[in-house]
Formats: structure tokens, C-alpha cells, sequence
């Protein structure tokens, strides 16, 4: 078994297009979610989300790659570019042979299948463009990031939506850990913020209308976000060797499944999440100084999440702090775990615990340190990153400071 | 078919039961209408009447549609059909 770091990061999503300006959005509590701008948005009757704004495809890529490139395609080039530039690392001989890139997504290219469907149905036209299948595929983002970056091992896309970017990122660690890749590219990505995205969405009254206050009892709902997180998850010895930036180590990993509801959260299914990845990283419970919550900001999840973390670490759960920084990004679907994963490396390398915004009343059903709007230095050693997804698919992964 | 037959109609469906075991003093609880349930009622109550219902799950009580009995539910369909806000 061989110990794996984080030698590279990368991000866009509604805080930022990059990493540096994204946690500093979350050092200062800031807001991403907004109006929704885009075609039909007067329909919706949510009309607000953490939408990535002065991101234009034209300049960044040429012609021919915009008719490739879905937007959940573009966030992540842009994002696996930063990630794979901070590594240092280039892909060649068996580095490349070796390595590849996992990545999760729930729903792949959604606003071309939502742009086409409008081009053959409202618009009556008869006939596509020649690329719309490559261009939607859940596996496109993967594809272009190993054809960019010459990744010739083992790559593919995960699809478990709201844990898909843990999940993935669960698939990488245990590729590298194992010693099967030397290498891998991880993370993942969401656009759906499109008038059929967002639609969807509506029909399961769930989301909220003005904002994302998870753990507050005024909350009402989600609000989506969009964008991408991309990681190079690196075998340990030879990170050191080559003298690279450590950012943080991924000790281990647990994935669960509630066998129960296909929406409604299990208390059970996420407390077994949590003490398996303790189990595997081989960490006490009452190490551990941070949780990056699941926290979406729904009456079930939030409840359900804090009772699971209250039965797992018993009276250590009112010591460590949990947050949720969906309240600034907005909650990226399939993407989510991957940025979310930025806020546990800014708290261990920096020692800086990300708020949770928006949060106005104290929820007797979520009394946990929910670190309310500000956000906090403390040093600690060891962050838990959760992800429950609809359907009852649970992913954690525990990382610790170098 | 009047406002209460329909609303019924559509209650029992999601319930599994014949419309003659809803009774206007039911609950949805009562039926055995879970959440998924109640949101796919209120679905089929928005498409049949052509209305537009204000409800979020996360804040079932809060909102001004009172969905606590069949009753309360067909008396805010008839407010919204009337095209008064509820």
C-alpha cells in the first residue's frame, strides 16, 4: 500500500476560476449565488444560482474545440490546466502509460442535450450538429483531459450524482494507493444551469428561491451551482522525490449505500460513510477537526447529516467544526465533492475553516459547530470530505495535513 | 367532475385506494402519502386544474397551501382557481 498526496488543484465554480481567488471567497464568506442568466429564465420559478460568470469559451478555445467542448467539458480543461500546471508534472514514457484521469458527473453535456432538444422540438429543425453525441457524453470531460495531457491508463467517468466527484476521487485514491498508477487526474464537473437543468430541478420542490442557508432552521431548499474541480492525486515517495508541492495527504476512503429511499436521506447509510473512511485511514473519530458537510440546505439532509455525525463521533462531534460552502457556490450536483475538496485542503494546509454562510437561526435538530458565516483559523490534522447522493449512494473521504 | 371528485380522484390514485376510502377529513399521512408521494399529487393537481401551487418540501407548513386534510387541499385549489392568492 502506497500513501497518496495532492500535488495539484484546480478549479472554476461561482467563487472563482481558480483556486486562489475560490478560497479566497471562502476565507471571506463571500457569495457566489445570483440571478440566473440565460435563455427562458423568466419560465423558471427558481430563478437564482451559483452560475459562473466571465467564463467565455471564445479566446479560451478555438473553433473547432467550442464544437466539442460542452460547458462541463470547458470547466474542466480550465480546471485540469491549473491542477496538472501546479503538479509540475508532464505525462510521458510510463508516467503517461500509467496514469489517467477519473473524473464524476451526474449529468455530462445538459445543456447541449438541452440546446438540441429546443433546436429539433421548438425550433422544428430537422437536422443537428454532427458532434452532438461527443459532445454530451458524461465520459467527454475525461476524454479531453487525457487527450490533452496524454493520460494513457486507466480513465472513465463516475456517475452517482451528488457523490459522483467522491466517488471518482475514491476510484484515483485507491488506483494510486494500490500502486496500479503512479499518477491520476481526478475531480469532476456540472453545468446544468440551463432552462432544462434548472427545470428539472423545480419539479421536486426542493430548491430554494432566495438562498442556500444550510443548518440555519430558516433554510428552504438548495440552489444549484455549476463548475469543476480537478485534483493530481500522487503516489507519496515519489511526489517527495521530485520535490513537489504537497498540499494535503488523502488517508482513506468509504463509500455506503441506504438500500432505503431514492431521495430521502439514511441516517445510517451516511454515519456507516463516515466511520468506514476512519476505519480505512485507520484514524480515531475524536482526531478528526473538520468536516466539509453534504449540507445542501434541505430540511432532510441537514438533519439527517448532523444526526449521523452526532452518532459516529459521539461527544467529539461538539468539538470538531462542520461547514457547508455550498451556501457560496451553490450545490454543483456531481461536481460538488471536487470543490468542496478545496475547502478541506485550505483547511488543513492554512489552517483556515470555511464558513458556512447565510446561516441566521440555530437549528436545535443541527446543533453542531456549523462555523456561522465567518470563518475560522484553527490548525487541525485530519478534514472528512461527505457526499450523499440521491439514491442512497455515499461517499467520504478523509484527508490529513503533511 | 367538480373540484372535490377530481382532487379525490387524483388522491386516491397516489393512494392506491378507491376514491370511496378518501374522506375529506383524511390526512395525507392517513392515506399513506409519503413525500415523494405528496409532490407527485400536487403535480397532477397543477396539470388538471391548470394552476400554479405555491409548495416547497423543505417548509410543508409553511406555505399558504394548507395541505393538511383533503379538505384544506381542495378548498386552496378552488382559491387558486378562482384566481385569488391563497
Amino acid at each position: 500500500m502506497h500513501r497518496v498526496v495532492i500535488t495539484g488543484a484546480g478549479t472554476v465554480n461561482a467563487l472563482g476560476h481558480d483556486v486562489a481567488d475560490t478560497l479566497e471567497a471562502m476565507r471571506e464568506g463571500r457569495c457566489g449565488i445570483g440571478a440566473l442568466d440565460f435563455q427562458d429564465v423568466d419560465r423558471l420559478s427558481i430563478k437564482i444560482g451559483g452560475q459562473v460568470h466571465g467564463f467565455e469559451a471564445e479566446g479560451r478555445y478555438n473553433r473547432q474545440q467550442m464544437s466539442l467542448y460542452d460547458r462541463f467539458t470547458q470547466f474542466t480543461l480550465a480546471a485540469a490546466k491549473e491542477a496538472i500546471a501546479q503538479s509540475g508534472l508532464t505525462f510521458t514514457g510510463e508516467l503517461a502509460a500509467k496514469s489517467g484521469v477519473v473524473l464524476g458527473t451526474a449529468g455530462g453535456g445538459v445543456s447541449t442535450w438541452d440546446a438540441n432538444y429546443r433546436s429539433v422540438y421548438e425550433e422544428g429543425k430537422n437536422r443537428v450538429h454532427p458532434f452532438v453525441v461527443p459532445k454530451l457524453m458524461n465520459n467527454a470531460a475525461a476524454s479531453h483531459v487525457s487527450m490533452e495531457y496524454n493520460l494513457k491508463g486507466p480513465s472513465f467517468t463516475v456517475s452517482t450524482a451528488c457523490a459522483s466527484s467522491n466517488h471518482a476521487m475514491a476510484q484515483a485514491f485507491q488506483m494510486v494507493r494500490t500502486g496500479m498508477a503512479p499518477a491520476m487526474v481526478t475531480g469532476g464537473s456540472e453545468s446544468m444551469l440551463c432552462f432544462g437543468g434548472v427545470k428539472a430541478w423545480e419539479g421536486l420542490r426542493v430548491m430554494s428561491k432566495d438562498a442556500c442557508r444550510p443548518f440555519s432552521a430558516n433554510r428552504n431548499g438548495m440552489v444549484q451551482g455549476e463548475g469543476a474541480g480537478v485534483f493530481v492525486f500522487e503516489e507519496y515517495q515519489r511526489a517527495r522525490a521530485r520535490g513537489a508541492d504537497i498540499l494535503c495527504e488523502v488517508v482513506g476512503f468509504a463509500m455506503s449505500s441506504d438500500a432505503a429511499d431514492i431521495v430521502m436521506p439514511s441516517k445510517n447509510g451516511a454515519a456507516r460513510a463516515m466511520s468506514g473512511a476512519l476505519a480505512d485511514a485507520r484514524i480515531n473519530a475524536d482526531q478528526v477537526g473538520y468536516i466539509n458537510a453534504h449540507g445542501t440546505g434541505t430540511a432532510a439532509n441537514d438533519k439527517t447529516e448532523c444526526a449521523a455525525v452526532a452518532d459516529v463521533f459521539g461527544p467529539h462531534a461538539d468539538k470538531l467544526m462542520i461547514s457547508s460552502t455550498k451556501s457560496m457556490h451553490g450545490h454543483l450536483i456531481g461536481g460538488t465533492g471536487a470543490v468542496e475538496l478545496l475547502a478541506c485542503i485550505m483547511a488543513l494546509r492554512d489552517g483556515v475553516i470555511a464558513p458556512t454562510i447565510g446561516y441566521e437561526e440555530p437549528d436545535p435538530e443541527c446543533a453542531l459547530d456549523v462555523v456561522p458565516n465567518e470563518a475560522r483559523e484553527t490548525k487541525i490534522d485530519v478534514a472528512l470530505s461527505n457526499a450523499f447522493a440521491f439514491g442512497g449512494m455515499n461517499a467520504v473521504i478523509a484527508m490529513r495535513r503533511v | 367532475m367538480s373540484v372535490q371528485d377530481k382532487v379525490i380522484e387524483i388522491v386516491a390514485e397516489q393512494a392506491v385506494l378507491e376514491p370511496g376510502d378518501v374522506h375529506l377529513d383524511s390526512t395525507l399521512e392517513d392515506l399513506g402519502i409519503d413525500s415523494l408521494g405528496l409532490v407527485e399529487s400536487i403535480f397532477a393537481i397543477e396539470e388538471e386544474f391548470d394552476i400554479s401551487i405555491p409548495f416547497n418540501a423543505n417548509e410543508p407548513t409553511k406555505s399558504d397551501f394548507d395541505i393538511s386534510t383533503v379538505r384544506s387541499i381542495i378548498a386552496g385549489i378552488e382559491t387558486l382557481i378562482a384566481g385569488e392568492i391563497p
